[in-house]
């Protein structure tokens, strides 16, 4: 798999409808390294000087190439290329080697398996040189020389390497320089000289070379390994203002990182995308997934929800954005599912936390929530903010031991508990010595005491009454043990 | 042919009766209730606005019933923008499942409509609780269409005053608590025909529960005792 002008592709992938735009060398004189095909129409062509070529097109966007942003791309790639095969290497500065004979079955035979690739790889935003033979050398050589072939036998590779320059070779430029002077250019004709002279005069690496080309050599490679976990940077070639674009760009790394979570076999839990700005802070947005997930789409519609709640909320974007960064801060596996037999009996598990994500990342994540029970005998204590559906077991963490003497029933164990609870109690007015809302309330029953919390501090005394208003409404109200003040504290609905 | 043969044809509508409609629905635990509702409960996949001006006035006991039913299901139930604090040892003792419970805190009604709209339409909840103040009739238009997409069962509560005005909800209920029993209306229902007000004891087992407590307390001061286990399986006996 070889991605030509891979520091441009890089550079443009997270633009739409990219202008022209070179990759220069950088330094006093820079030169055109490579030329995306507007700017080709322009009339740049690689090996030019900047100033020429912006003569010739105005508009034109340069950058020097970035090695290192190079290579930790190029380890992206491999990363998420390791969804279709386990063994795979790196071939700098632009190429990828993937072992595919295993995985042939599983993605229904070798025509399917590169239609995959190479359409997970146009959503990446590269286009690459996909070539297949039975030496990784080989297939290396096709794929350099822009042959998108599927060679699957030694004999046929022979001829069609035979016509390829050598220029391709991993050799110094002196050796290749040096056999064209000789009248030497394809690597038919090179293989035609004597072998032991042509290991004398450009070294054993040459033969080594062209041997394990044709499966005549042992031909090891150093195997790639993932890392734990996904980090990625995208320098924008423009900087951005607007939601859209950036989803755009977002959307570039979002299908990286989903090719990565595949090869993990997990899902991603917890990520965090930070937009770097010009010159004020960076904006971090990190989202949660309350089940383990890899599907881009989800975590795109997310994003996008989180990104346009940012708008919405009256909150620009401080800055504009030069860059983005996304991070898996936490994964946990995540298996494949087996098909099901009938597509309807599928539970709608993963379905059903979708809309608690999808309204968490526009409302907030605190807005979206769960009660659960406590054991305590004060109301405004005998409850829990929790997760959706994690009730069960955050309340039997929250009675810990420390807590086991005051698990005793709550204040209302003879009476039903009311459904609705004030946030905090409501003093109440008090008319003849008896309390009042909106009209005298008639109490019911009661009282029951509640003595509590003279341990942490949250000391109570009171006795809890039922009462009903003149309207019929029932309240819960209580009257404090040290003084005469009535509160009402929860309905009866 | 006969008589009896003919009126059994469901096309024929018969004007003392509300037409039978064939509606999903969920039972409102109330017998008296699921028998002037049309399908026999709170409709599924629609939406039911609830109409009464004091807050806790039986409202969510009416509801209890069927939430509870749903709460064992696998689909969410979700409360938006409830007026209170909803007290989990209360709902616990219904019998409800909290682990399906999801409440959303919002900062206007847009939001809370907002929110409603996009929890019916997901398809994923069973019952959406929605206390959104002033609804529009386009807005509760909205929300019956996504309860329909969403197959779920969707309350909206409002004040008594929008009684008069036309609402697309099919099922419209006007609501007042009356000290011992909560009086209902059935102001406007699939199938049409007019409803006799209801009178429900929403807090049966409730005031069961006070009277055998009030038997419990000595006194005014006292802390309420366990009865001692004679007198335990006296009582029993004498129930």
């Amino acid at each position: 798999m070889h991605l030509s002008d891979f520091s441009l592709q890089l550079w443009l992938q997270g633009l739409r409808d990219p202008g022209p735009a070179v990759i220069t060398t950088g330094g006093n004189r820079p030169e055109v390294l490579s030329c995306n095909p507007p700017a080709r129409s322009h009339g740049i062509a690689p090996g030019m000087t900047v100033s020429a070529a912006v003569a010739l097109a105005p508009d034109l966007i340069q950058r020097p190439r970035d090695l290192v942003a190079e290579q930790h791309a190029l380890e992206r790639v491999a990363a998420w290329a390791g969804q279709f095969t386990s063994r795979l290497s790196l071939a700098q500065p632009d190429a990828l080697l993937l072992e595919i004979q295993g995985s042939l079955r599983l993605f229904n035979g070798l025509h399917s398996l590169l239609l995959h690739l190479s359409a997970g790889l146009s959503d990446l935003g590269y286009t690459a040189t996909i070539a297949t033979a039975p030496t990784s050398t080989g297939a290396r050589l096709l794929a350099r020389a822009g042959m998108n072939s599927t060679v699957t036998e030694i004999a046929r590779l022979e001829p069609m390497l035979a016509g390829l320059p050598l220029i391709l070779l991993d050799q110094p430029e002196e050796t290749t320089h040096m056999l064209a002077v000789m009248g030497v250019h394809t690597i038919g004709e090179c293989r035609a000289l004597p072998r032991d002279g042509l290991a004398r005069r450009f070294g054993q690496s040459l033969v080594d070379e062209l041997d394990r080309a044709l499966d005549r050599l042992p031909d090891p490679r150093k195997p790639y390994l993932p890392p734990t976990r996904y980090t990625a940077r995208l320098v924008l070639p423009a900087p951005v203002y607007e939601t859209e674009p950036l989803l755009f760009a977002t959307k570039r790394l979002v299908m990286e990182l989903a090719g990565f979570l595949r090869m993990k076999q997990a899902g991603i839990t917890k990520l965090k995308l930070t937009l770097h700005h010009e010159d004020s802070k960076p904006t971090i947005v990190k989202l949660g997934f309350a089940v383990p997930s890899r599907d881009p789409q989800r975590i795109l519609t997310l994003l996008r929800e989180r990104l346009s709640g940012l708008e919405l909320h009256g909150f620009k974007l401080p800055d504009r954005v030069e860059a983005i960064t996304l991070v898996s801060e936490e994964t946990r596996p995540l298996g494949s599912r087996n098909l099901s037999l009938f597509p309807e009996d599928r539970l709608p598990e993963e379905q059903r936390w979708l809309i608690i994500e999808h309204l968490r990342a526009r409302l907030g994540v605190d807005a979206v929530y769960s009660i659960a029970s406590h054991p305590d005998h004060r109301p405004e204590l005998s409850w829990r903010v929790c997760e959706p559906g994690r009730n069960d077991l955050e309340g039997r963490e929250a009675a810990s031991p420390r807590r086991s003497s005051s698990t005793a029933p709550p204040p209302h164990s003879s009476t039903a508990p009311p459904l609705w609870l004030l946030e905090t109690p409501r003093r109440l007015q008090v008319l003849d010595d008896a309390p009042a809302l909106d009209g005298p309330l008639t109490l019911l029953t009661g009282p029951e005491r509640i003595e509590s919390g003279w341990w942490d501090g949250n000391d109570v005394g009171r006795d809890y009454f039922i009462a009903e208003d003149t309207s019929g409404t029932r309240c819960w109200i209580f009257r404090e043990h040290n003084s005469t003040s009535w509160y009402l504290q929860g309905l009866f609905s | 042919m006969p008589l009896d043969l003919v009126l059994q044809n469901p096309a024929i509508w018969r004007g003392d009766q509300y037409a039978k409609v064939a509606v999903e629905s969920v039972p409102t635990g109330f017998v008296e209730l699921d028998k002037q509702l049309p399908g026999g409960g709170w409709p599924q996949a629609a939406l039911t606005e609830i109409l009464t001006n004091q807050r806790g006035s039986g409202e969510l006991r009416l509801l209890a019933p069927a939430l509870v039913r749903l709460s064992h299901e696998e689909k969410w139930i979700v409360l938006v923008a409830p007026p209170h604090l909803p007290y989990a040892p209360g709902f616990e003792s219904l019998g409800l499942n909290l682990a399906r419970m999801v409440l959303v805190r919002t900062k206007s009604d847009a939001e809370s409509l907002w929110a409603a709209e996009r929890y019916l339409r997901s398809g994923s909840c069973a019952a959406v609780l929605a206390w959104t103040g002033a609804g529009s009739q386009q807005t509760i238009r909205r929300m019956q269409l996504a309860a329909e997409e969403g197959k779920g069962f969707g309350v909206v509560f409002g004040p008594t005053r929008n009684a008069a005005l036309p609402s697309p909800a099919p099922l419209r209920i006007q609501l007042t608590a009356d000290r011992e029993k909560l009086q209902l209306q059935i102001i406007k229902r699939r199938g049409g025909g007019w409803a006799a007000p209801l009178s429900l004891n929403v807090n049966r087992s409730q005031r069961n529960r006070i009277e055998r407590a009030a038997t419990n307390i000595p006194g005014i001061y006292a802390t309420p005792t366990r009865p001692s286990p004679r007198l335990h399986r006296l009582r029993q006996g004498l129930a």
